[in-house]
């Protein structure tokens, strides 16, 4: 299968470079031979129907998996300016946590206060002044659209927001550790439309700040937000190119299939 | 069935539907008969320990006996203040709780987090024996071995000691401490833990940090009912702790427990009706309002918990 790609036309810094990944859980062959890149301060839309590996593709990047036995990674995944290969297993995962933050389908806020929820991450870097906390904590809620609804009460359990403020707040808790790359996987998928639209404005704002991976199954999410689009299907890279290229001149028949709706 | 598919597809058989529900109805009847039975087991405790108690307070004023010193209930110059056996209770359960909480919590740990699958078969089993050692093992245990061993440390530990009862009964409540709480870790949802991972997290860190403040309603529940059980153990105190009811709150005293002088009455020859015999109720239901006190305590908890 060959890979189409409408290159970029202006030179763009590279924030990670996937190179022929492959993925296996035990025997079965998640991901096939991917290959793309991920462009700094821009959001990138990993899309496909069920199935087809993005999940798996986007876990591997912070190493999720490594808390889980039975996989074998194959090829490189090298986080850029740095050029350490995320996928060594010589590399902490921790390391690479450090640096690559991720975001939930479900929303999973821990069980403790918003504030709590959202310096956890900080805490876990060493820091303990309790105003710098403080400060980065309404930071963070602020960039992720949530200060507002929750400044008066950042002392109450976060399980007590609404599902749409529990994934803005796990947005917030991810952003306030300043990752280089942040990972979304399917954020808005248990949410109603306003929490979604909300969450989508909020990725096209926050790529001046981190570069986006995320993870969707709503094309029109992907359309939107998204600067590059990736298509996959059962677990290869079928096209890879700027999101409005691909959605108005797809390359490759199966994306057409795909993004009109014939099937996926 | 006779009368064809469509009654299956339309799913209405008048017949089958109504011998359904008799046979619904006779379960839940049957279910509902085996929960009174058990609430009914309750009640008459309860019926029993006041009545018979209720005489003991024609004699004794309720005053005296939550506020006298002494507790002589078989002697000619009878005296009758509960404090001593409510001492020599907490002072025991304090030394256990002391050994099985924080031992528990970490075994706990151990199991839900780190631990491999294949030695987590092999563990757990061992755990369980430890609670399925007769208590009359554990008592003799305390008496005669670490009850010798602490005096090589502390000479001045006399031979039955509440220090020495509250430890063993410790290490026998640890498995009971660290299953609840196992339970209560383990059913943490994975997301949390990846969340936890995700931002950089140790395993260390997400276990003390995360599964362990988020499994805390079951480490409540632990605490309530392991507290429960030592309060009630009675057979390592009769035997390890002394006979001797005296007001005491350092462990390295003997004392007699509520249970400890329940057991002695009962193998004595108080005669039915005198004050001694009814002394062993007015223990037994003193034992009783601990117990659910300590309840109530627990069941506000998870209302605080559920409400949050
Ligand atoms: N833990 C696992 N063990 C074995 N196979 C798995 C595991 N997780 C996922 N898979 C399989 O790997 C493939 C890719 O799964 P993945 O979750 O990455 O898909 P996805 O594209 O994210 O799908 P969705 O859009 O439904 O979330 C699927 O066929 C799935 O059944
Ligand atoms: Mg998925």
């Amino acid at each position: 299968m060959g890979l189409l790609v409408n290159e970029p036309n202006a030179v763009k810094a590279i924030k990670a470079d996937v190179k022929n990944f492959n993925f296996y859980y035990g025997q079965k062959q998640a991901v096939k031979d991917v290959n793309f890149s991920v462009y700094q301060n821009k959001v990138t839309a990993l899309i496909g129907p069920s199935g087809c590996g993005k999940s798996t593709l986007l876990r591997s990047l912070n190493r999720i998996h490594d808390l889980y036995k039975g996989f074998k990674t194959e090829g490189e995944v090298i986080l850029h300016p740095e050029q350490i290969n995320i996928l060594d297993k010589s590399i902490d995962p921790t390391f690479v946590r450090m640096r690559v933050g991720m975001v939930f389908q479900k929303p999973n806020p821990f069980p403790k206060s918003i504030y709590e929820n959202v310096v956890y991450g900080l805490k876990i870097r060493g820091l303990k002044k309790r105003a710098l906390l403080e400060q980065k904590c309404e930071e963070s809620l602020k960039a992720a659209g949530l200060w507002d609804e929750v400044k008066d009460r950042l002392d109450q359990l976060a399980t007590g927001l609404s599902g749409g403020q529990q994934q803005r707040l796990c947005i917030a808790r991810a952003l306030a550790v300043e990752p280089d790359l942040l990972l979304l996987d399917e954020p808005t998928s248990a949410l109603d439309p306003i929490s979604t639209s909300v969450i989508e404005d909020l990725v096209i704002e926050l790529k001046n700040k981190v570069t986006i991976l995320i993870v969707t199954h709503n094309l029109q999410q992907a359309a939107r937000c998204s600067d590059f689009t990736a298509f996959m299907y059962l677990g290869e890279l079928i096209e890879f190119g700027e999101t409005n290229k691909l959605f108005t001149k797809p390359q490759n028949v199966k994306t057409e299939n795909y993004i009109t709706g014939r099937f996926g | 069935m006779a009368n064809g598919n469509s009654s299956i597809i339309s799913g209405y058989d008048e017949k089958r539907l109504a011998h359904v529900k008799r046979r619904e109805s006779w379960v839940a009847f049957i279910l509902f008969l085996a929960s009174l039975s058990t609430l009914l087991t309750v009640f008459s405790i309860i019926v029993i320990l006041v009545t018979e108690s209720l005489p003991f307070f024609k004699t004794v004023s309720i005053i005296d006996f939550l506020t006298q010193k002494e507790w002589t209930p078989l002697f000619d110059q009878a005296q009758y203040g509960i404090l001593p056996l409510i001492s020599g209770t907490l002072t025991t359960t304090w030394v256990a709780m002391l050994i099985a909480l924080p031992s528990g919590i970490i075994i706990a740990a151990y199991l839900s987090e780190f631990i491999r699958p294949s030695l987590r078969e092999i563990i757990k089993p061992l755990l369980e024996i430890f609670a399925a050692i007769p208590t009359v093992v554990y008592g003799y245990f305390a008496l005669l071995f670490v009850t010798p061993v602490l005096q090589k440390f502390f000479p001045e530990l006399p031979g039955f000691n509440m220090f020495s009862a509250g430890i063993v009964m410790g290490f026998m409540i640890i498995p009971y401490v660290s299953s609840l709480v196992e339970d209560a870790m383990r059913s943490v949802s994975k997301e949390v833990r990846e969340a936890s991972f995700a931002l950089g997290a140790s395993k260390l860190e997400t276990t003390f940090k995360v599964v362990l403040p988020a499994a805390s309603s079951g480490i409540i529940a632990a605490l309530i009912l392991s507290i429960s059980r030592a309060l009630g153990e009675t057979m390592i105190v009769a035997i390890a702790a002394g006979m001797q009811p005296q007001i005491a709150f350092s462990p390295f005293q003997a004392a007699q427990t509520l249970t400890a002088f329940i057991v002695q009455v009962s193998l004595g020859d108080a005669p039915h009706g005198s004050i001694g015999y009814q002394s062993i109720y007015v223990a037994g239901l003193t034992l009783f309002c601990m117990t659910l006190i300590l309840n109530l305590i627990g069941f506000y908890f998870r209302k605080q918990a559920q409400s949050k």
